[in-house]
């Protein structure tokens, strides 16, 4: 992993001093999940447009979080409140007194015509300059296409505008996302906000999630809630995917990591650190897909996450036909070939997860990444080509895109380039290998059954991109 | 022993007009007040030489000198001697408190009559020995030897000739009343809008009331003074938003002097009897008293806030006699501060604080303003602590009696975590 130097040196006192001068960028060092810690620390102001149908759904989660809670004075929030215990205190944001926010919650699901937008105005207005260092913010709607008319359908969609502006306002840390929760699908907004609201969500800011109705799943562990479950991810050897592995192992998962053989070494070091078990194979091998079927046969896989990938960078004038097809190979086709493997030979248990790993580039394209960023869009393509498909059958499919994260490979870029894809995002860093492990993991976790067919970006908001 | 409780009678009421402190009232004490409010019953109701069941009364503010207060103002007063007297005190739900005392006797038929009554004096407050000083006396006192005596004066410093002065806050927190209320003012959310709006609708219920000639039969004119001191007729939410604010913190502090009650000299006192002690004296029955609670919070361990008792009160009277909060005419919640008011009726509004404090699955529910204090409260007419319950007691009696039928509920919160609430119907 490569360091962020530049962090470090404007959280030191005198570079700190400098870097206010001169007006630099300075990067608040993000809190991360550490196992034992609550989902936050601190309290949360949990509030609802009139007509709301997620605020319920939402205090429940709160309750369950067991965090501090305060919200207005007004219905349906304080009914809401009540019916889920929460011992919430009331905040007036007219005399808010001395209140602090770790978070801020909003529902913005009765919002139905453009008119009562300036419900988010009246509700973040008077809080949004309490929120702590590292704070979370998190919108509740519903999916336009969900609206009953074109007027909600609008004024819904109007929120990804406020989400995503906020999150490039909201600075220290803090993080803004946007979650469209289907009618009928507010059982499944646990693991979302959950996520969402806790350090485990630190590198991910102005991201849309949708949650779709699905069969409620039994109560989960939250601590660990991979426990009793398999879980098989490609690449684990090193970087992001030896992060993968560790994370679900730290939820409880029993872990296969898979490496091609030349890997073998430090496949066999992450297994062994992590009580799992190490699985030699090149994924395009011809017998790849037939050989991970068999070696998980009939006791069943639960998670799969296709995180091995390779860059072969060239402008595609300069670009040699192997270097497109061995690289797609990889990113793409052979994922394809795994999944129908898995899913023809019914391998993958109820319940069960495939998690991808796509990338900002397959988001916004990169100069000489033409083969890449196809491969990795086209994983996009597959996640939201298969969840339909696989949602009938209890399973969900989600992609992670991360942004500029600090890996070996990062490590190794021209350092003006590097320090570029550092800065260019709301949260001034790179992200780091855990960052997008715990979204993996939130996607893995079986209390995300209502989560399928998600693009969820690990980029600090990057600025490329939509 | 009687078998079944009897019905208590509220027959009439008097008061001296409340003056703020430090005037009109700066040399009476508080035994002077409650001989005059003991007096005016006597005048009202021809009980000149009459020997009662029992007077209860209090004072709050009370000097070490007036052991048996109230015994020795029926003593001074036209009441026959051989009266029976004692003292309550439950801070400002002293006057309220003495009401309950008397009406409980009366319906377990210990006595046919009474009077309840209060007073306070914020001039006249007692101020005693430095407590360093008083502790070395009492050695010297105890000493056996001339050394010994010797000894226990070296402890003598010229600070303590500073005497103790009664204080306004909390003996286990050490916050004064206000400071109390501005935090509960801040937990609830309560705007300085809200409380003015509430103070300036005090002022103009209450001149409305002196001028239609509410108060006729229940204030007697006392050293010059006809009406309540603190009374600004003209009082507006506007006037009131002008002032500035004397407890919180910078920022966001909203009470004002305006929105809270000044402290007050006055005292006020209710006859109570049995139906048939009124009937054969062919006295009136303004209402009956029905129903009565205390309750107190932990404003120490918990934090809860110091003047939320009666919050806690209310549910737990109305459960106990089969009525909601909506099943009034008439609602007279003390005025302490605006803010106290807004509080309270915020909590039984409120889901959470009902299902988390009182237990409760549903709120309690509002109230209608219109049926709130209607002819004024504390906010206007000023607050001699054990004078506020004979006050408010009397003037709901009347209201009642005015409209003929109707149930009425006070709520009165009280210094140390502490409150009343008390139903009287007609």
């Amino acid at each position: 992993m490569s360091t962020d130097t530049y962090g470090r040196l404007v959280n030191s006192p005198p570079g700190a001093f400098v870097a206010r001068r001169a007006g630099l960028p300075r990067p608040v060092p993000l809190e991360r999940h550490a196992p034992g810690d609550p989902v936050i620390r601190g309290r949360v102001l949990l509030g609802a447009a009139a007509g709301g149908r997620l605020v319920h759904a939402a205090a429940q989660v709160l309750a369950g979080t067991g965090a501090e809670t305060a919200t207005s004075l007004d219905e349906p929030v304080r009914s809401a409140a009540a019916a889920a215990r929460l011992d919430a205190a009331v905040f007036n944001g007219l005399v808010p007194g001395e209140q602090r926010f770790k978070a801020l919650v909003f529902d913005a699901s009765g919002i139905a015509d453009s008119t009562q937008l300036v419900a988010l105005h009246a509700f973040f207005h008077p809080a949004i300059r309490r929120v702590e260092r590292c704070g979370r913010i998190v919108v509740l709607g519903t999916p336009p296409s969900r609206c009953a008319t074109p007027r909600e359908a609008t004024a819904q969609r109007a929120l990804q505008g406020f989400t995503r502006s906020l999150g490039k306002e909201a600075g220290r840390g803090s993080t803004v996302q946007l979650v469209e929760v289907a009618p009928g699908a507010e059982e499944q907004l646990a693991s979302a906000l959950r996520f969402l609201l806790s350090p485990r969500s630190a590198y991910v800011s102005g991201q849309v999630v949708r949650i779709g109705p699905a069969a409620v799943g039994s109560g989960v562990d939250w601590e660990r809630p991979l426990a009793g479950r398999v879980a098989l991810v490609t690449g684990a050897a090193r970087g992001i995917g030896e992060a993968i592995a560790s994370t679900l192992a730290r939820d409880g998962a029993h872990v296969v990591g898979l490496d091609v053989p030349a890997l073998g070494a430090d496949l066999r070091a992450v297994a062994e650190r992590l009580g799992g078990e190490a699985m030699e194979l090149d994924i395009t091998d011809e017998g790849a897909p037939a050989a991970i079927a068999e070696r998980f046969g009939p006791a069943g896989l639960d998670v799969v996450v296709h995180n091995a990938g390779v860059t072969r960078d060239r402008t595609l004038g300069k670009m040699p036909a192997e270097r497109w097809e061995g690289l797609m190979d990889i990113n793409l086709s052979s994922e394809e070939r795994i999944n129908d493997a898995l899913l023809d030979a019914g391998v993958l248990r109820d319940n069960g997860r495939i998690v991808c790993v796509s990338s900002l580039s397959g988001i916004a394209g990169n100069a000489g990444q033409t083969n890449y960023a196809t491969s990795k869009a086209g994983v996009i393509g597959m996640v939201e080509a298969m969840a339909p498909v696989l949602g009938e059958r209890g399973l969900t499919i989600n992609a992670v895109a991360p942004g500029f994260i600090e890996t070996r490979m990062t490590g190794e870029m021209p350092v003006a380039l590097r320090e570029a894809g550092r800065r260019m995002n709301s949260l001034r860093q790179g992200g780091r290998p855990v960052d997008v492990a715990e979204a993996v993991a939130w996607f893995a976790s079986p209390a995300s059954a209502g989560v399928n067919g998600n693009v969820v970006r690990v980029c600090g908001q990057s600025l490329l991109g939509a | 022993m009687n078998a079944s409780p009897r019905r208590v009678a509220v027959v009439g009421a008097d008061r001296i007009p409340f003056a703020r402190s430090n005037s009109v009232y700066a040399h009476a004490s508080n035994q002077d007040m409650l001989t005059v409010v003991l007096d005016g019953l006597a005048d009202r109701f021809a009980l000149q030489g009459e020997r009662l069941g029992e007077v209860v009364g209090g004072a709050v503010l009370k000097h070490p000198r007036d052991r048996d207060l109230t015994r020795e103002a029926v003593l001074g007063s036209r009441l026959a001697p051989d009266t029976p007297a004692y003292d309550v005190q439950q801070a400002c739900g002293t006057g309220l408190e003495t009401v309950i005392a008397v009406a409980n006797k009366i319906a377990l038929g210990q006595i046919d009559s009474g009077i309840a009554a209060g007073a306070d004096t914020a001039s006249d407050a007692p101020i005693s020995l430095n407590e360093d000083l008083r502790e070395i006396l009492l050695d010297v006192n105890r000493a056996r030897s001339a050394g010994a005596r010797l000894r226990a004066l070296t402890r003598l410093r010229p600070k303590q000739v500073v005497p103790e002065t009664p204080r306004n806050e909390e003996p286990r927190t050490g916050l004064s009343m206000g400071e109390h209320t501005a935090r509960m003012a801040t937990e609830w959310g309560v705007t300085r809008e809200e409380q003015d709006a509430l103070a300036a609708r005090s002022h103009q219920r209450l001149a409305a009331a002196y001028d239609r000639g509410f108060h006729d039969d229940l204030v007697s004119p006392y050293l010059g003074l006809e009406r309540d001191q603190n009374l600004r007729p003209d009082s507006t939410a506007e006037k009131l938003a002008k002032l500035e604010p004397v407890f919180g913190r910078n920022g966001d502090a909203t009470m004002t002097a305006g929105n809270s009650t000044p402290l007050s000299d006055g005292a006020s006192a209710v006859l109570l009897a049995s139906e048939d002690w009124a009937r054969e004296r062919d006295l009136p029955v303004l209402a009956y008293v029905a129903e009565a609670q205390t309750a107190a919070v932990d404003h120490v361990h918990r934090g809860e806030g110091l003047l939320m008792a009666p919050a806690y009160a209310m549910p737990r009277m109305l459960d106990r006699a089969g009525l909601t909060l909506q099943d009034f005419d008439l609602y007279e919640i003390h005025e302490a501060f605006a803010a106290q008011v807004l509080c309270t009726l915020k909590a039984w509004a409120d889901p959470v604080f009902c299902r988390e404090r009182l237990g409760r699955d549903a709120p309690l529910g509002e109230i209608d303003p219109d049926r709130l204090n209607v002819n004024g409260g504390s906010l206007a007419a000023g607050h001699p602590f054990a004078a506020t319950g004979g006050r408010i007691v009397g003037g709901l009696a009347k209201a009642l009696h005015e409209r003929g039928s109707g149930r009425g509920v006070m709520s009165i919160c009280a210094a140390g975590g502490q409150g009343v609430v008390a139903v009287l119907e007609r």
